[in-house]
Formats: structure tokens, sequence, C-alpha cells
């Protein structure tokens, strides 16, 4: 579907159009069923991020293909999709990770507020804080608690002083549920604690810099059930103070802790909805066979 | 979306499925069954047949428990989405309509012994004009829905559903012809309240095939009909 099809159903003028997408725009009811246009309602009233006519190519290979779709404030949103259907390279737009990868262009707009994230003027550095990110494989650095999770704040320059820079260690750690655990050996190394532990510390170093939004690529996918059980629980707490987008291969997973799922599909964003209606009577195909487990 | 009739990827979790299904639609047959023997029996004033339909009904019931004891398990070890979560929970409903249905086909079949087995002389042919035509629609009311279920009918079960006010109203008629036998001659008022018994089962019956027709719907369309009122139950399940 072209850019052009997208801005006509958002009820925009074509061309430079997608730059204009506010958040008036309300309510766009899309069935249909044979076609990849996005079945479901891409927009929110509460947007914080506004995606439109994304596309990501590899060199040659279009890996994303004219995703449009908001991110709502203070909501849980999870990326479903058979390996390879672009939920990652999605995600990394968000933040421009996908920026160190050279064979990478990415067009379209992405929005953060008001602020165009492709923007030549915006500051990488400052939106990685502003959307912060958690990996697949927890990756503290080779440093001690205390200082992976003071390191952002300090190059940041949030803090003035070392008290409030232990403040905020402490209030980063807590948020993170993991302070009881941590708060008698904080100089040891953060390599020194378990695998979910870990996973805690670096969701403690990412809200560390106060981000608005936090993206967590399979966060779980390396942890036991009860670390991942833990990890839920904490990306539940955290929702009221952030908007967080989660990539992840456990359905079971997505339907636990979002409240919106997207689902991808070589590329394309094939459905959206309530995170309950996708799990109990998605709209498309391709949806069900996936969900189901039809996927031959 | 409509159901899937694609294969899953796991060959076990679509075995498992189709066992399920089986089930209850064997449940459905038996379920059959005896309401036909329970109202033959009846007509044939027949005492053994009645009290070898009291008796099936034990197989109805271990059906049943059987039934709860898949669906758990599917529950348990596939975790279900999508149209396979709608298929499970809307067959998990269906057979304790089933058995309840069943229930109903042993309450006639219980009236009927204590109809006949008693020394009183028996009722006037009268008193039971209504069952047979009662028995009829409640009969083709189940089948429909049974049917649907095999083929996963929306429009069948639409039919069903529609099928239950027919049947009310022929009960209503039917308990007030009773009240005026009852008026007439108090001598037939044992033998009527056995008889209103035995209707009210056969409106039972059309009751829970009409539960049975929404699950259906439910199933197929993944929208809820119960309880929204005819119109917007057709509405709803005839939708693209």
């Amino acid at each position: 579907m072209s850019t052009t099809a997208i801005a006509t159903d958002l009820g925009l003028k074509p061309a430079a159009t997608a730059a204009t997408a506010s958040r008036s725009v309300s309510s766009v009811e899309v069935t249909d069923y044979d076609n990849r246009q996005t079945v479901g309602k891409i927009v929110v009233d509460n947007a914080k991020m506004i995606c439109r006519g994304v596309n990501v190519y590899y060199g040659e290979k279009q890996a994303i293909k004219n995703v449009s779709l908001d991110i709502g404030a203070n909501e849980v949103i999870a990326f479903i999709g058979p390996s390879g259907c672009g939920k990652s390279t999605f995600l990394r737009c968000l933040n421009r990770m996908n920026d160190t990868i050279t064979t990478c262009r990415v067009t379209g707009q992405i929005k953060l507020d008001d602020d165009d994230v492709y923007d030549k003027s915006i500051d990488v550095v400052q939106l990685r804080a502003r959307v912060g990110m958690v990996f697949q494989k927890p990756n503290p650095f080779p440093k001690s608690i205390y200082e992976n999770v003071a390191y952002g704040p300090r190059i940041h320059g949030m803090v003035n002083t070392k008290a409030e820079l232990d403040d905020l260690v402490r209030d980063s750690l807590e948020r993170a549920g993991l302070i009881k655990e941590v708060e008698k050996r904080l100089n040891e190394p953060g390599t020194s604690l378990s695998g979910g532990q870990q996973q805690r510390l670096c969701i403690a170093r990412a809200i560390a810099v106060h981000p608005e939004v936090i993206l967590m690529d399979e966060p779980c996918s390396a942890l036991d059930p009860i670390a991942t059980a833990k990890i839920e629980e904490l990306i539940d707490e955290l929702r009221e103070n952030y908007t967080i987008v989660i990539v992840t291969h456990s359905m079971q997973q997505a339907a636990r802790v979002s409240q919106r799922t997207a689902y991808f599909h070589l590329g394309d964003l094939i459905e959206i909805g309530e995170t309950d209606q996708i799990f109990t009577n998605p709209k498309h195909k391709l949806t069900e066979d996936y969900i189901t487990g039809r996927f031959g | 979306m409509a159901i899937s009739q694609d294969a899953h990827t796991v060959k076990q979790f679509d075995i498992q499925l189709a066992n399920f299904r089986n089930l209850v639609l064997e449940m459905g047959g038996l379920v059959e069954d005896q309401i036909k023997h329970a109202v033959q029996a009846l007509d044939d004033e027949d005492i053994t047949a009645s009290r070898e339909v009291i008796s099936r009904d034990q197989i109805i019931n271990g059906l049943h428990v059987k039934a709860d004891e898949d669906c758990v398990s599917l529950i348990a070890l596939r975790q279900p989405l999508g149209s396979d979560l709608r298929l499970i929970m809307s067959l998990s409903k269906i057979v304790t309509d089933l058995e309840r249905i069943g229930d109903e086909a042993e309450k006639i079949a219980r009236m009927t012994v204590k109809t006949y087995d008693a020394a009183s002389s028996p009722p006037s042919a009268k008193l039971l004009r209504d069952v047979a035509p009662m028995a009829r629609l409640a009969s083709k009311m189940l089948h429909g829905c049974l049917d649907a279920l095999a083929r996963l009918d929306v429009e069948k079960a639409v039919e069903v559903a529609q099928g239950d006010d027919e049947l009310d109203q022929e009960f209503q008629s039917a308990l007030r012809r009773l009240i005026t036998y009852m008026m007439e001659d108090p001598r037939n008022i044992g033998h009527a309240i056995n008889v209103i018994f035995i209707i009210k089962a056969l409106e039972r019956i059309g009751d829970h095939s009409k539960n049975i027709a929404e699950y259906i719907i439910y199933l197929v369309k993944g929208k809820d009909v119960r309880h929204v009122g005819m119109d917007t139950l057709v509405q709803d399940a005839l939708a693209q």
C-alpha cells in the first residue's frame, strides 16, 4: 500500500502529509482482509510516539513496509510475529538504533511527542536517554552494580552531588525491584548477579536517566520463569510512569503484559488491536494462523 | 475471523482437538437418542424402556466428566489462542448443556414411570396431547444445533435460536390447556402435574439447544450473543 493510500485513510491530504499527521486524527478502522493493509485501529488518543509510513531497507532488501502505528502514553504495546517479520527492526527504529548499521535506511516519519526522531537537529544520545532500551541478553557494563546505574545520569549531567547520585541509583534500583537483593553489595560487579537480576539491573540502568519510553527486545528470553515473572510484574509497575514497547516471541508473555498487540509479518504490520481481542478473536487470517500455531 | 480449518504445525494438537470435538458430538448423539427413547416410551406407556433411559443417563454423565478432563488438559498443555481457544471454551460449555438435556430426558422417563407404575388409572389422552408436538420441536432444535456444531454452520445455529420462541409458545398454551382440565375435573390434577413436568422438560431442552446455538455463533464469529435479544443475535451472527 502506498503512503498516499495511508494518508488518505487517515483523512489527510497526500504528499507531505505524513509529516503533519496529528493526534486529532481518530478512529481509523481498517477491515480489508485481502491486501496487506493493517487491520485494526492504528491511532490512539494519547499518542506518545506516532509512526507514519515507515519503511526500512537493509541495502536493497526492504525489512519494513509502510508501517503506520501510534504508541500510546503509559501503555505496554507488544510486537509479535515470526522471526524475520521486522518487529525488532521496527523497535530499533524508535530510538534510531538502526543508525549504527551502515546499510540501513529508514524513510517515513517517527515522532516522539512533537519531535521528529529522524530530524537532523536531534541529538541521538539525548534521544536514547528519552527512549531507553533493554536487550535480549542482559548486558551490564563490566563495572560495579552501582556504576552500572550511575553511568547514565553522570554522563548526562543529571546530578550535581554524590548524595544526589546515590539517591538516584537507589531509586532506580528500587523501581527495578532489585534494591533488596543488591543494597549490601553495590560495589560488586554487575556480572556477579544472576541472569534475572542482571536484566533488572539493565532495566534500572535504563530508567536511571528518566526515559519516557522503554523499548524491550525479548527481555525475558534468556531468563527462567521466576525471573520472567519478576520482569513482567516490573513491566506492569513501570507502566505508570513510562511507555513500554516490548518485542516478544512468547505469545503468552505478550498476552500477560500488554494492553495492545501488533502482529508483524514479512515486514508488514498486519493487525493491531487490544491484546484481549488479538488473542481471542483476531480479524486477520495471518494473525489467527500465527497465534494458533498453524504456520506450516 | 472465521474459524481456521488449516492444520496446526503440531499435529498432536489437531488430533486432540478432533478427539475432543468428536467426544462432544458423540455425547450429543446419545443425548438425542435419550430424548427420542424417553418420548417414545411415554407414548408406548413402556416402563421398562423408561427405566433403561434413566440408567443410560450415567453414560452421558461419564462423557461429561471425560469432556471436562479433555478441556482442562487441552488448556494446560496447549495454551490455545484465537479460534482454538473459542472452540475449546465453547465445547466445554456445550457439554454442560448437553448433560442437562440428558437430565431432562431422564426426567421425562421418571415421569413416565411414575404415571404408569401407579395403581391409579392412566391419564386420559387429552392430557398428553401437547407432548408429541413439543417433543418434535425440541428434538428438531437439538438436532439442528448438533448439525450446526458438526458443520460449524452459523446460519443453522441462528435458525435453532429462532425456533425457541415457538417452543416457548407451545409450552404456554399447553400449560393453559392443562389448567383448564384441572379446573374441569380435580381428578386430573395428579396426572396433569406429571405432564407439566414433562412439557417443562421439553421446554428446557429448547432453552439448552438455544444456548448451544449461541456458543456455536461465538465459536465461529467471536461474538458473544447471549442475552442480547434476537435481533442483535441474528445481526451479529450473520455479519460478514
